[in-house]
């Protein structure tokens, strides 16, 4: 067990943080401001083009083949920055690399991990959340190509994407888990329609809706198997529920670090309750940057897409949603006085971490079942 | 940065597990077979668990802090009724103060459990605790004695009454009027900077102590609920129990997470950083291992609060690992003196 960098790990960490503080975009909070979301685009490619994402990727895709814990060092150095986290594109990457052909994944892939090709994924539907094999989007065979019906949401990024990773039913024939697969769907052609989803924080540029009417695809953009969209659908959200792929370790240190900064100005201007929620937030957002540490050493045994991820994912909600009561805690008034303050939206955008990428509740079933061997309900 | 346990760590795992599972209570009533805690307390003797923290012969420990916590998890675990932090934060002070190791000796504690008894006169002025020592015979303390700008060690001995509400490990409350006994062949005199190493170790190892705990008593409510029937189902076929059972492994795997942390820093980093790293695990780990806890009464129902179910052993141990040391609130007091800038006597 050793907690200290290698020379290499260290050689890196001093490069990328020279790198950030020449570089450092000064985003807003993520979750507070559609500013950082309109502009995360180009913070992917400059990371990338200084050579500090993708880093544990395969280098013949634009990676850089380190063992998995260099990017626990990046969201270090970018929560001490105050900078933005690197972008949430893991699980996707996981997804290709797991079940796509060779050539989907020289087609896709490097332009996926350098952000010259900006990617959605169309899982979700109105009537399809938790229940996600309910799904009714519809991808017909038609020659060479699908025909694709339906209506998906919570669809991030969708209005800047050139490609959408969409889940679609192939076969309505066969049990629900059975008849979905998955395709690379162009974006930009006549059948796709774009609708705007505003959060509770008031942002409206991370989600949206998207309406597939008469699109299409190529057969050969079919991701994996016909009839293999469950798995792989199942492949991707164990890795969108796992803090060591999305990177918010920065961005819950960099908040803790801005309240920390706050009170810090004037002690005793805050209440006690105050004070101590910032250290428990702190507590907590260093609890999940040590458990990424683990999970990513974990990771030197080979990569499992088990359900792990799930007790991951409710660790990170329970930081994100502390760190959010803290900030509303601080702010006191503040908060409620001016419709527009940070703490507001930091707090309510923490609300979602509890359902996105798969609610609490399923993530609880899942370690129920499936990890501690509990009879299914 | 390889957080995994090297070949010998895992190793030192599986088999402190194993000892302490099998030589530890798995019912109340085998805290009362002196004959099986003897077996218990002479194997941990044999494997030379403790004298980990003894001084090699240069100076450091014969075994970093990450071996003394991985034996701290394991005997939580099987709340292994044994002495193991007590005589090993012993022999880490001594080291520090280059005086000999001696057998059963533990440390004294002041009445609120936070730090290591000071001492200025001859004799003790007020009541001291003795905590995790040999259930038998009259017990042997260090305390701190002011001298200059640090301390050096005395010892303080006597029989005491055996109390606590951890049925699993002794505290003793040693009298004022206890004379002092030297500590001979002191190198050092111990200054601030061992003393904040020193609790880190006391950090480390009662967090890792909650971790274990945690682990072993998940362990057995999970086995609880699958058998436990009522409305001819298990409960844990019921998702308001699976959920319970849900966030305390949460608890658990995260807890683990936060504690290994200090156990490394206790040898690898300045006595500062190290007892930080120490408040953050105690903090994380005493929430979450009352939770846990209190998850396991509630998931064993009523039988669950009587004293026959072992489910209050753990909790028990958890609450004198809380405040050993200090519990969450102490802890995060600790963190706003050092992080947001509070000073003391700010309410």
């Amino acid at each position: 067990m050793d907690f200290r960098d290698s020379q290499e790990e260290a050689e890196f960490r001093s490069r990328l943080r020279a790198w950030i503080a020449e570089n450092n975009p000064g985003l807003p909070v993520s979750s507070t401001d559609d500013e950082y979301w309109a502009r995360q685009g180009e913070w992917h490619t400059a990371l990338y083009d200084a050579g500090f994402f993708g880093l544990s990727w395969p280098s013949r895709f634009g990676g850089h083949d380190l063992p998995p814990v260099f990017d626990v060092i990046l969201d270090e150095e970018l929560a001490a920055a105050g900078a933005p986290p690197r972008p949430s594109l893991g699980y996707l990457v996981q997804g290709i690399t797991t079940h796509g052909s060779d050539l989907v994944q020289k087609r896709f892939l490097p332009g996926l991990i350098s952000g010259r090709e900006r990617w959605c994924q169309g899982f979700s539907e109105p009537d399809a959340g938790s229940d996600l094999a309910s799904l009714r989007t519809t991808a017909t065979r038609n020659g060479d190509e699908y025909v694709i019906h339906g209506h998906k949401i919570w669809t991030s990024y969708s209005d800047v994407a050139d490609w959408c990773f969409l889940l679609a039913r192939t076969d309505p024939n066969v049990p629900k888990h059975k008849g979905l697969s998955a395709f690379a769907v162009p974006m930009h052609q006549p059948g796709i329609e774009q609708r705007p989803l505003r959060m509770i924080n008031g942002i409206t540029k991370e989600f949206g809706q998207v309406v597939f009417d008469d699109a299409r695809v190529q057969a050969e953009n079919m991701i994996g198997e016909p009839g293999e969209g469950w798995r792989i659908a199942m492949t991707i959200v164990s890795h969108e529920r796992e803090p060591g792929e999305v990177g918010y370790v920065a961005r819950y240190a960099k908040t803790v670090k801005d309240l920390e900064a706050t009170v810090r100005m004037d002690p005793g201007a805050f209440r006690s309750d105050q004070r101590e929620a910032v250290a428990w937030a702190y507590v907590q957002a260093e609890m999940l940057r040590l458990h990424v540490r683990r999970r990513l050493s974990e990771r030197l045994d080979g990569l499992d897409h088990g359900p792990g991820g799930s007790i991951d994912k409710i660790l990170m909600t329970w930081v994100e949603q502390t760190v959010g009561a803290a900030a509303l805690s601080v702010a006191g008034s503040r908060a409620v006085v001016d419709g527009d303050e940070v703490a507001l939206k930091i707090y309510l955008y923490s609300r979602a971490q509890s359902v996105m990428g798969g609610t609490s509740q399923i993530q609880k079933n899942i370690i129920a079942t499936r990890i501690l061997g509990l009879p299914a309900a | 940065m390889d957080i995994r346990d090297t070949p010998e760590q895992a190793e030192l795992r599986r088999t402190a597990r194993r000892l302490a599972r099998e030589l530890g209570p798995r019912t109340v009533a085998d805290l009362d077979d002196r004959k099986r805690s003897e077996r218990l307390a002479e194997a941990v003797r044999a494997a030379g668990w403790l004298e980990l923290r003894q001084d090699g012969g240069d100076g450091d420990p014969l075994a970093s802090g990450v071996e003394a916590a991985i034996i701290a998890d394991a005997l939580g675990e099987a709340v292994a009724d044994v002495p193991f932090a007590g005589p090993i934060l012993a022999a880490d002070l001594a080291r520090r103060a280059g005086a000999r190791p001696v057998d059963g000796v533990v440390v004294a504690f002041s009445r609120n459990l936070l730090d290591a008894a000071v001492v200025p006169g001859p004799a003790t002025d007020t009541p001291i605790l003795a905590i995790d020592h040999a259930a038998q015979g009259p017990v042997a303390a260090y305390v701190l004695v002011p001298d200059g700008d640090g301390y050096h060690l005395a010892l303080a001995e006597a029989e005491g009454a055996r109390d606590g509400a951890d049925l699993t490990r002794t505290i003793r409350l040693l009298p004022a009027g206890v004379p002092l006994l030297p500590v001979p062949d002191q190198s050092r005199r111990l200054t601030h900077d061992d003393l904040d190493a020193w609790a880190a170790l006391g950090l480390a190892l009662t967090s890792a102590d909650m971790v274990g705990v945690m682990r072993g008593v998940l362990d057995i409510t999970v086995a609880y609920a699958r058998e436990r029937r009522q409305y001819g189902v298990a409960i844990g076929t019921f998702q308001a129990v699976q959920h319970l059972l849900a966030e305390a492994r949460c608890l658990m795997e995260g807890a683990f997470s936060a504690a290994l942390y200090p156990a490394w820093a206790v040898d690898q980093l300045g006595p500062g950083e190290a007892r930080a790293a120490g408040c953050v695990a105690k903090a994380y780990c005493t929430r979450a291992a009352r939770t846990v806890c209190e998850t396991a009464v509630q998931v064993h129902g009523g039988i669950g609060n009587t004293w026959d179910c072992i489910v209050h052993v753990h909790l028990r141990r958890a609450l004198l690992s809380s405040q050993w040391f200090g519990d969450d609130g102490e802890q995060l007091r600790q963190l706003q003196r050092t992080r947001l800038g509070v000073l003391h006597g700010l309410s």
